[in-house]
């Protein structure tokens, strides 16, 4: 008698479980909902993504509290990666818009980029799209990739441009975002433009802890630092000039894709790179990363002042 | 602790999500390990290709196979249905051993008494030997449920976003009260998953209380 | 995808790579588990033994647990790696946490083995005039052995494939073509380095399967242990014997 009483409970589990395996298909899940009104095409939700580092999810958020302010119906999906990540997530739809810099971007789908100002990048990135992406107006905040080394490595060898690591590279760690290794953009591009040849290449992460706090300690001489990284100025580190133009010009820049644009988007949109510049975006980022405020926080109030939100 | 209450919706929204995606493979996962476990018990040369087989899906480091499913299965990207189809490889991979050595441990009198009493095979499964076996399925599926609910946070450095994501937030700005909350919600979702197991297997199995009882 | 691997397995340029990693990754999981083996073997068998502080095995290994893999790791790395210099700041927060992933496994897994040796056996070597400690080495821990491996082989996988993870945090191993690959979406390094992990860890487990044979009394692998024991496990439904048939994975 117990046996069947047994039976039955475990029969009822049984059918819970199926129950709500097929729950998790049909929609009912509190995960698809979203998903899918983000993914249906045309129409329906924009799909706000963004890189795997504070100023990206911040430029996010930016832009998704001007396209709600705007009446657009919008998702986020912060930290997906690095650009070899987002771009594949932007092309098979299941992120719309991401915040990017020219430079890097032109440099991604171009492999013969070689345009370095702000004007000639952006024109270059445009002819370089693939059909089903555009980018909107540029912004003047531009947020560029740097060699930073500390004020006393720079001392001791002498350092103030990218140049002059060329007869001490072979002392150096230098440490950056795992990507550097292969992008043209970094380790092969500085040995190619500088003709550098660095002791080692230590992956670590695109301009976050790991970076700072290595090349702190000593763990690496030189790091890969975004130039408005407010650890800079925090640490005393000295971002090494680049005379060459080895990085090019980056300008923020919404990078969509083409079915979701429309007026009301591409007018929300250009009017807040109209508003940014380098000084804002670098004091907005610091809030977030030093004052430890939450990004959303930080682009609402950036958006109330500048009258967008 | 000002974090933590500055940002209830947000862990809760995260805690949900996680709970999703950690506890649906379970039961998913559960209800393909029950027929493989059997197999593997019934006929004895499908024991060790089944054990061994699905004991190397757990050697496959999750990272790469969230990341690498979206190719095999032709998923998008970011759909957490590759968090779902992983993580139920993972329950599985650990559960199919514990219903095979469950089934396995029931003594062969047990057995011998049901036939005597009449029982067919299908019913002597599902009506004496499975539930003899709950305790063992159960506590595999207890393990099964912690390591889920610690897996899901990986997939927090692919972008899908569940309690993982307080981590890569904390970290990526030097920041600790995101990552002890996240990491503090992990243990509470540990916790609730295996109070629901301990509770469900109590009511399956009357019987052992009846034997503390007595 | 399976020529993908083959052919990025086979790559001239990449073999220094995949020797140097595949070092890095058994030298990382040995150590760990190592240091974590001499804390959780005598501390299980003591507790097995004694049969004091059971209740203490149960809470600590569940709540080990129970923390999440990765925030772990991140909180470590922010934490002490400021205080670290040399490669010891990536070496240090990544070791620590794997050993906290290898005791919960073997610590349950000697205790249970200690704990659930026959009455009968310990009482027959008291009654041959053993001490404590004669007892302990010359019947619990021999009877022990086949739980104390089980425990042992389930906390070198985790390690193995948990390492993995650590790459994230600049630890070097196999975890970097992992890493290395999804930053530049380079699928077939990423698989390839997917399938040098499983492969190491099928052979650590295969190793320590072989010295698990030759370390373990015949009287206790033959064919006493089959139904008998494994009604034992089955009848003393609490969550640490349940270590002995299930492995975790936090991987």
């Amino acid at each position: 008698m117990k046996h069947s009483k047994a039976i039955l409970v475990s029969v009822s589990a049984l059918a819970l479980a199926g129950l709500t395996a097929c729950g998790s298909g049909g929609g009912g899940s509190p995960l698809d909902a979203p998903t899918k009104a983000g993914s249906a095409g045309s129409g329906g939700a924009v799909v706000v993504g963004s890189a795997n580092f504070p100023e990206s999810e911040l430029l996010m958020d930016i832009y998704a509290g001007a396209l709600k302010a705007k009446g657009v119906t919008v998702e986020t999906k912060p930290n997906i990666g690095s650009r070899e990540t987002y771009i594949p997530a932007l092309q098979d739809g299941s992120i719309d818009l991401v915040p990017e810099y020219t430079g890097v971007l032109d440099q991604y789908f171009n492999k013969a980029a070689k345009a370095s100002d702000s004007e000639a990048v952006y024109a270059e990135l445009k002819a370089a799209l693939p059909a089903t992406l555009t980018v909107l107006d540029k912004s003047a905040a531009e947020d560029k990739d740097a060699v930073v080394v500390t004020k006393e490595t720079a001392a001791k060898y002498s350092l103030s441009s990218i140049a002059d690591l060329a007869p001490v590279a072979k002392d150096i760690v230098l440490g950056g975002p795992p990507e550097w290794k292969t992008r043209e953009s970094g380790v092969p591009g500085l040995k190619k433009v500088y003709g550098l040849t660095f002791k080692e290449f230590k992956a670590l992460d695109a301009g976050g802890p790991l970076t700072v706090q290595a090349l702190k300690n000593g763990q690496v001489q030189a790091a890969n630092l975004f130039t408005t990284d407010p650890n800079i100025p925090a640490n005393g580190f000295v971002a090494l000039e680049d005379p060459k133009s080895f990085f090019a010009a980056q300008n923020v820049v919404p990078l969509i894709t083409k079915s979701k644009v429309n007026d009301t988007i591409s007018a929300a949109l250009n009017a807040v790179s109209a508003k940014l510049d380098t000084a804002t975006l670098a004091g907005l980022v610091k809030e977030v990363v030093i004052d430890k405020k939450d990004a959303e926080d930080v682009a609402d109030a950036f958006l109330k002042k500048a009258s967008l939100g | 602790m000002d974090w933590f209450t500055s940002h209830l919706d947000d862990v809760w929204e995260l805690l949900v999500t996680h709970a999703y995606l950690a506890g649906v493979p379970l039961l998913i996962g559960l209800l393909i390990a029950l027929p493989l476990g059997w197999l593997a018990r019934r006929f004895s040369w499908a024991y060790p290709p089944l054990i061994v087989g699905t004991g190397l899906l757990y050697t496959l480091p999750s990272l790469a196979v969230f990341i690498l499913l979206p190719g095999i299965l032709g998923t998008r990207i970011l759909d957490p249905v590759n968090v779902l189809v992983a993580m139920t490889v993972y329950t599985v991979a650990l559960l199919v051993r514990t219903v095979a050595d469950g089934l396995g441990a029931i003594p062969d009198d047990v057995r011998l008494a049901a036939n005597a009493m009449g029982y067919r095979p299908i019913r002597r499964l599902l009506g004496v030997e499975l539930p003899l076996a709950v305790p063992v399925i159960s506590a595999g599926l207890r393990v099964a449920a912690v390591s889920n609910v610690s897996i899901v946070s990986v997939a927090a450095i692919i972008g899908v976003a569940q309690l993982g994501s307080l981590f890569t937030d904390g970290f990526n700005r030097d920041f600790f009260p995101p990552i002890i909350t996240g990491i503090v919600a992990c243990g509470v979702l540990s916790l609730v998953f295996d109070i629901v197991i301990v509770v469900v297997t109590r009511l399956l199995t009357p019987w052992t209380r009846a034997r503390t009882a007595s | 995808m399976i020529n993908d691997i083959v052919s990025w397995l086979g790559e001239a340029a990449n073999r220094d790579d995949i020797i140097q990693r595949l070092g890095e990754h058994v030298g990382y999981a040995l150590l760990a588990t190592g240091i974590a083996a001499l804390i959780a073997i005598p501390a299980g068998m003591w507790i097995g033994h004694t049969g004091r502080g059971r209740f203490a095995v149960v809470n600590i290994s569940g709540f080990a647990r129970a923390i999440p893999t990765l925030g772990l790791l991140y909180f470590i790395v922010l934490w002490l790696g400021p205080n670290l210099s040399g490669d010891l700041a990536f070496l240090l927060p990544s070791l620590i946490v794997l050993i906290v992933l290898a005791i919960p496994p073997m610590l349950a897994g000697t205790y249970a083995g200690i704990d659930e040796v026959d009455p009968a056996a310990r009482d027959a070597a008291r009654g041959m005039g053993m001490r404590g400690s004669q007892v302990l080495f010359k019947v619990e821990i021999p009877c022990a052995l086949p739980l104390i491996f089980s425990g042992l082989r389930s906390a070198l996988l985790q390690v193995v494939a948990t390492a993995t993870i650590a790459a994230t945090a600049g630890l070097g191993g196999l975890g970097r073509f992992l890493i290395d690959g999804l930053s530049v979406r380079d699928y077939p390094q990423m698989a390839a380095g997917a399938v040098l992990v499983a492969a190491l860890a099928l052979a650590i487990d295969l190793v320590v399967a072989v010295i698990q044979r030759l370390v373990v009394s015949r009287g206790i692998t033959g064919r006493h242990r089959t139904r008998r024991d494994r009604a034992a496990v089955r009848s003393t439904d609490d969550s640490l014997s349940t270590t002995t048939v299930t492995v975790g994975t936090v991987n």
